[in-house]
């Protein structure tokens, strides 16, 4: 018999068990086609049964990027009953929130109405999650709280929808994705970023999305992979354009998260911002700090997929220059680069800045401390 | 060592396998192709339950765009982060930075060009019996 | 202050070309009346526009013509300040731009002329990178045999921002050809703008389409090494200009993290992606895109695992340091040689070959 594999750290499930958490980062889903409808005004069912979606992406069926697993998701996260992972609230309840014990759970809807080129049935099925967020899941587990999903690229509707939900405590944020028509710093965005702030509301800005640019700067890559290592980069861009456009500069209690698209690259993309903005300020007279400035005031960063460099103490390093106050835990279940709870820190952070990490640091920035 | 006997070789024909727990162990028995396989049911990157995962093949290239692809059914890929175990010797097929040598009880396949990952998850010896499939532990 | 040591290699600086004229004598007939007769002007990328901060510091700034055009201003302000024995050239004149494969190729070859006969031959210690016209990957080729003769042509220069990401299988002949000839591809910093200068769109600003290009050099680096670009081509080095280099660590966290995971869609990709890097990869030293403190810059050496990675550069005329002070502070002497000499000599394997007239363009 061989015994080869890499031992656990001893106790490290009852750890988890113990530690209260929070998930900034859970996608649910719906279970059937029609789950939706009866949120929906009856010509878009006959409407999505005709014409389908209409996105920013040639494929109706399936991602272009096909995924490393079907759904993106773990197999082992179907429900018992049926439906594809996330979207059972008694499975991921058994399998996640329980077991792992998630005291507070961030719902970030994806396939949702954002990036349809149908801005009214956008609109439509965007206002529907939000009601379906509440029917199937915040109303019924209330460890549970949504985001507002937004038309995205109809600043004025998104704007209305937020301002149809501020107030309403089953959401704590509104949630946008990466890729958009426009970096998301453009002006066509900027009711969004008004309302949310008129809110109290954080913004969540979520990997994925398409708004029909190609996903490097060189054109469309080749593989899968490429486009899960580029959600870094068009992150980066993302940021570097809602700095520069000065969107915290006329919001300054806005806040905003990066969700699902790694943070290791946050202090290098804020030396640059700020080297190149001493040389080229005099173009963006509107912005009155430096920009990393605005970056470590404004942003916090979910911190799924987890930094794994080979030393473990880079990793603290990083996390250092970035503020322990910054950080967001979320697993992104049921996705497969799920990240365990008991696994993700390294030995020897302190107390205070362990239950920061897990747990306080999102109680403070959505208001449930 | 302790033998146990799992189920009548009819029970698992070729491409199924099934989970049981052996002293609070969680295992999964593969049969490949007439041949019977153990794992352990946990994967040594994050411990996720490893044997739940797809069975696939092997790909390994030379050359750019052109895959050979060998062992199929033989390896499995974790349904967490989907890394690749070969079922017969537990091997995985990533990060050969952290490659460390070790012994194994069962045949090591000659001549393997992919580079060999550092993690190993555990293999279970299993034979057949008088048409029963049995596990050694 | 870290003082750079004499006899180095500048591994990025950029003449300029004062006019499309400039090009004229350097094209056929039917080009130069194409220019003439249809008002071709000039071909400046936004990449650089010609009064912006970066396109030249101010003490590098001539009263009169584009920073860069003056070969005595490039003596006095770089080449004998740093002491270097070599200095590389990498024209940015925006001939990627245009769409048409036979124009491109004409402004090419013309630029590439004009390169050896204005600059080379006036300078022993000027080295010259072959620009080629990547509409077509046949004509490039063609290019990079006929400029390769003249042995001062140490290195292949591409754009970060081009119309496909640079590891895909239909350039591969450019880097057979640049393999076989020893020569190195340079991959700068600029966009064609064939595609929008970010991965998310087209933003407002030059401050924003500078910034993203470490996020080009860094989806560019992803697409080469997982496209196997160096499986098929392990002796090709490819050398990152104007990128910027902090951002490397973390980037690679991230690509080795789903490398192990996704490995079956590019199972030739046999190495990790940091040995990769350290075996075929290089990047210029400027911009240094580092923290204000010197401690940090030097941990993240500590976290490239290599000190053969950075090559020397001033990036002439662009305005990235004060003064003298191209090297970052507290630097060991050790790093200083690698930096300015072995690296680049270890990266430039024409270097150390002999300038023989004949074989000159």
């Amino acid at each position: 018999m061989n015994i080869q594999f890499r031992e656990r750290p001893e106790g490290a499930s009852s750890v988890a068990a113990k530690t209260a958490i929070a998930d900034c980062d859970i996608h649910p889903a719906r279970a059937t086609k029609t789950e939706l409808y009866p949120y929906l005004a009856k010509r878009w069912h006959t409407h999505l049964e005709t014409y389908d979606k209409h996105p920013y992406q040639g494929m109706m069926e399936g991602p272009p990027y096909p995924k490393a697993q079907p759904n993106a998701s773990r197999r082992d996260a179907y429900p018992p009953e049926g439906g594809p992972q996330g979207s059972s609230l008694s499975f991921m309840q058994k399998q996640h929130l329980d077991p792992n014990n998630v005291v507070l759970g961030v719902l970030n809807p994806l396939n949702t109405g954002q990036g349809i080129r149908n801005h009214d049935l956008a609109a439509a099925i965007c206002s529907a999650i939000n009601d379906w967020q509440i029917e199937k899941w915040t109303s019924k587990d209330s460890r549970l709280k949504g985001s507002i999903v937004v038309a995205n690229e109809d600043g004025v509707t998104a704007a209305a929808e937020i301002r149809k939900r501020a107030g309403d405590k089953n959401f704590v944020q509104v949630l946008l994705l990466s890729r958009n028509v426009e970096p998301l710093g453009q002006r066509r965005y900027w009711p969004i970023y008004q309302a949310a702030e008129e809110a109290g509301l954080p913004v969540g800005i979520h990997a994925f999305g398409f708004g029909g640019n190609p996903i490097t700067a060189s054109g469309w890559p080749s593989f899968y992979i490429e486009e899960m290592v580029g959600h870094s980069q068009c992150q980066q861009t993302a940021l570097a354009s809602l700095v520069l456009e000065g969107v915290f500069e006329r919001h300054p209690t806005l806040k905003m998260i990066m969700i699902e698209a790694g943070f290791g690259w946050a202090p290098s993309l804020a030396w640059r911002l700020d080297k190149t903005f001493e040389r080229l300020h005099s173009e963006v007279p509107h912005l009155k700090r430096k920009p990393s400035e605005y970056i470590r005031d404004h942003i916090f960063w979910t911190t799924q997929p987890m930094e794994d460099p080979e030393r473990r103490d880079h990793l603290l390093q990083l996390i250092d220059w970035i503020g322990w106050d910054k950080l967001l835990f979320a697993t992104d279940y049921p996705h497969w680069d799920f990240d365990d709870p008991s696994r993700v820190l390294p030995p020897g952070v302190s107390d205070a800045n362990r239950d920061a990490f897990y747990l306080g640091n999102a109680r403070k920035l959505y208001g449930l401390a | 060592m302790a033998r146990h006997v799992i189920a009548p070789v009819d029970e698992l024909p070729p491409g199924t396998r099934k989970f049981i727990t052996i002293d609070e162990r969680p295992i999964a028995i593969f049969n490949v192709k007439g041949e019977f396989f153990g794992l352990l049911n946990r994967c040594p990157h994050q411990g996720a339950a490893l044997c739940e995962g797809p069975l696939i093949g092997l790909a390994q290239s030379s050359d750019p765009g052109k895959i050979e692809y060998t062992k199929l059914g033989e390896i499995i890929r974790c349904p967490w982060h989907g890394w690749e175990f070969d079922i017969r010797t537990g091997q995985s097929y990533c990060d050969p930075r952290r490659f460390r040598a070790k012994a194994y009880p069962v045949n090591i396949e000659p001549g393997a060009a992919v580079v060999k990952g550092p993690y190993i998850a555990e293999t279970i010896a299993v034979s057949v019996e008088s048409d029963y499939v049995v596990v050694d532990l | 202050m870290t003082s750079p040591i004499a006899g180095g290699v500048d591994c990025d600086l950029h003449p300029a070309v004062p006019h499309l004229t400039s090009l004229l004598p350097y094209l056929n007939d039917y080009w130069r009346d194409q220019v003439t007769t249809r008002g071709m002007t000039d071909l400046v990328s936004q990449s650089y526009p010609s009064n912006s901060p970066i396109t030249a510091r101010p003490d590098w700034r001539p009263s009169q013509g584009k920073p860069g055009s003056s070969l005595e201003d490039m003596r006095k302000q770089a080449l004998d300040p740093f002491k270097v024995s070599h200095a590389i050239c990498n024209p940015l004149y925006g001939v990627q731009m245009v769409f048409s494969e036979d124009m491109q190729d004409a402004f090419c070859r013309a630029l590439n002329d004009w390169l050896a006969r204005e600059w080379l031959d006036k300078d022993e210690r000027l080295r010259g990178s072959i620009v080629i016209p990547v509409q077509s990957v046949e004509k490039s080729v063609a290019e990079i045999e006929r400029c390769a003769k003249d042995k001062r042509f140490v290195q292949v220069l591409m754009l970060v921002m081009g119309d496909m990401p640079l590891g895909k299988r239909a350039y591969w002949p450019i880097y057979a050809a640049a393999e076989r000839l020893g020569l190195p591809i340079g991959v700068h910093a600029g966009s064609n703008y064939h595609n929008p200068p970010t991965s998310v769109g087209w933003g407002s600003y030059h401050i924003e389409d500078y910034v993203a290009q470490a996020q080009a050099f860094q989806t560019q680096l992803t697409s080469l090494i997982v496209e196997g670009v160096f499986a098929r081509h392990p002796k090709l080095n490819m050398v990152m200009l104007e990128s910027g280099f902090t951002w490397l660590p973390p980037f690679l966290w991230r690509l080795h993290k789903f490398w192990r995971g996704i490995r079956m869609e590019t199972p030739w990709v046999d190495r990790a992606p940091l040995e990769i890097v350290r075996s075929n990869i290089r990047f210029s030293l400027q911009p240094v895109d580092a923290p204000p403190d010197p401690e940090t810059l030097n941990r993240l050496f500590d976290h490239m695992q290599s000190d053969e990675l950075l090559l020397f550069s001033t990036d002439y005329p662009h305005w990235q340091f004060e003064g003298d002070r191209a090297l970052p502070e507290g630097l060991s002497s050790d790093l200083v040689r690698k930096i300015m000499i072995d690296n680049p000599h270890a990266t430039y394997g024409r270097l150390k070959e002999p300038v023989i007239k004949e074989t000159t363009l």
